[in-house]
């Protein structure tokens, strides 16, 4: 059963292709990495996917449903959720506040807001900074506040844009299991540059390279690919 | 001491003292606090756009008016009672921050600003062009006999204290049970970060428009309230300087704090006050006074109080 998919998907910025004639496929449950060279549309794309970015030509399906001209709060709502390569938190505000607006979108009821946000807290291991401002945290808590953030949305598909970047090593492999423990709920989009996280959390990667797919497969077969390592070379 | 708590009794408290100052006061300050509180109104109607959404707009003279024209036209043309003119002025001011902000919040930043100070402009030149029923500059006088409310004078000084002073409390509480909602939490959000608050699923235009709604109201509330109660309606009203002043005490007080706009207010009023009584330059004093607030309280009186002192400062 497709959760996502996409046909002809393009985006062009005056005269620059970004995107190019994409189709993507993504299965419920999957854990999907989304890899290319720097500038290879890959926030482009997904900017599209959760309508942070309207399509210049092609169309977005979600669930079943056409969502290509349906605005970003909407697609949000149906349970999607996005994480910024860019970390996008609520400088001013509390850790708990950050995460209880992401919570109060997904409960109604604010006594289940606030467990769904002590929850996603406690599992990025934020707990003990719940009353600091977000401003006040080092960059990987910002980066996990991040993530806390679409936990508590609990989608049901959760895109993350280069989540590992900036962060240590150790951060790194406590990130390996959170996405494996996210996998067991949520289908997962994953923009990475991180190879080491690909291979051992992807099921299957898409790569992208000048705004196209240049190839699709299992990490092992990307791994392989001749095509994708001239890309990453750049001696193609 | 929780902090829910001890906003109640800090709010509790700022509203039993300006209750008991009515039977202490000289009857020259007395006056002035009518004055202050009914200002201090449109100060947190202000507020709610400026300090907790993050919008600044320059035209809320638009609102404080159409307030004010609402009742004051309604008792003038159409021989309204009070009650029915200031809900006219309410429906007035409902009706204009409607129109205004699906309009001018198809802008951001700068350019919201200048829409919104060039409505205000186009408001006030209405008001003058309409002078055969406005009276334009030269304003009318709502006379007294058209301003007894119930059987109650409101021209008489300790009525009008209490109708300010009850005009003044129901903001303050509504001010300060929507920034605890879920609603004026959205809000906060959209002023710290709104591409955010978008991606978590919030539809941005729709709160910022009804925090436009909600403020321009609470603006024109204050406006036909300041009419009835003082007796007078009047074009200087809508112009420019009245959109400054609300986002001036705002500063002063400190933006996005529930007590703030009336701290600002009552600072700046007394500030001139004051400064008038030792000289004909007073704003020159008033200008170093906000010179040094600017520098040294960048957040404001109530803001500086959060920062040093109380960070649940609601």
């Amino acid at each position: 059963m497709m959760l996502l998919e996409t046909r002809g998907l393009s985006k062009h910025f005056s005269g620059l292709r970004a995107v190019e004639n994409v189709d993507f496929q993504l299965e419920k449950g999957e854990v999907r990495a989304l890899i290319g060279p720097n500038g290879a549309g890959k926030t482009t794309f997904v900017g599209m996917l959760c309508g942070r970015m309207e399509p210049s030509s092609g169309s977005v399906a979600f669930d079943g449903q056409d969502i290509t001209h349906l605005p970003a709060h909407k697609r949000i709502s149906m349970g999607m959720a996005y994480t910024f390569q860019i970390t996008s938190v609520f400088p001013g505000l509390s850790v708990e506040e950050n995460v209880a607006l992401a919570a109060r979108r997904a409960n109604e009821d604010p006594a289940a807001a606030l467990r769904a946000t002590h929850a996603a807290l406690k599992r990025v291991g934020l707990e003990d900074r719940m009353d600091q401002e977000a401003q006040d945290l080092s960059y990987g808590h910002q980066r996990l506040l991040e993530i806390a953030m679409g936990l508590a949305q609990s989608p049901r598909l959760l895109i993350l844009d280069e989540p590992t970047q900036g962060l240590a090593d150790s951060e790194i492999e406590a990130f390996k299991s959170l996405i494996r423990y996210l996998s067991e709920s949520a289908t997962i989009l994953l923009i990475e540059h991180n190879m080491n996280v690909v291979m051992e959390t992807a099921h299957r990667v898409t790569v992208l390279n000048f705004g196209e797919v240049l190839a699709e497969g299992t990490p092992a077969e990307i791994h392989e690919n001749q095509a994708v390592q001239a890309a990453y070379l750049g001696t193609g | 001491m929780s902090d829910t708590a001890k906003s109640a009794v800090l709010h509790g408290g700022l509203l039993a003292l300006l209750l008991v100052l009515q039977f202490v006061l000289p009857e020259y300050h007395h006056g002035n606090l009518s004055r202050i509180m009914v200002l201090a109104c449109y100060a947190i109607g202000y507020n709610i756009l400026f300090g907790y959404t993050g919008l600044l707009s320059l035209g809320h003279a638009m609102f404080f008016a159409a307030g004010m024209y609402g009742m004051g036209l309604s008792i003038r043309h159409l021989g309204m009672d009070p009650a029915t003119a200031m809900l006219l002025g309410l429906v007035s001011g409902v009706l204009v921050s409607t129109v205004v902000g699906l309009l001018a919040l198809r802008t951001q930043g700068v350019a919201f600003m200048i829409v919104t100070l060039m409505f205000a402009q186009a408001a006030f030149l209405t008001i003058l062009y309409f002078g055969e029923y406005t009276r334009g500059d030269e304003g009318f006088v709502i006379q007294q006999a058209e301003r007894v409310l119930w059987g109650i004078d409101l021209s008489d000084p300790t009525n009008r204290y209490f109708a300010a002073f009850g005009v003044f409390a129901l903001c303050l509480i509504l001010s300060l049970r929507l920034v605890s909602s879920p609603f004026g939490k959205t809000l906060i959000a959209i002023r710290e970060n709104e591409e955010r608050a978008r991606m978590l699923g919030y539809d941005t235009f729709r709160h910022k428009l009804a925090a436009v709604i909600v403020s321009g109201t609470v603006s024109a509330v204050a406006g036909a309230a300041y009419g009835l109660l003082f007796g007078y309606a009047g074009a200087s009203f809508a112009s420019v300087q009245y959109s400054i002043f609300p986002l001036l005490w705002v500063l002063l007080g400190g933006a996005g704090t529930v007590l703030g706009p009336f701290i600002g207010t009552l600072f700046m009023f007394y500030l001139i006050d004051i400064a008038s009584g030792w000289t004909n330059a007073y704003l020159l004093i008033v200008g170093v006074v906000l010179v040094l607030l600017t520098l040294f309280a960048r957040q404001g009186i109530a803001g500086e109080i959060r920062r040093r002192i109380w960070k649940g400062l609601p």
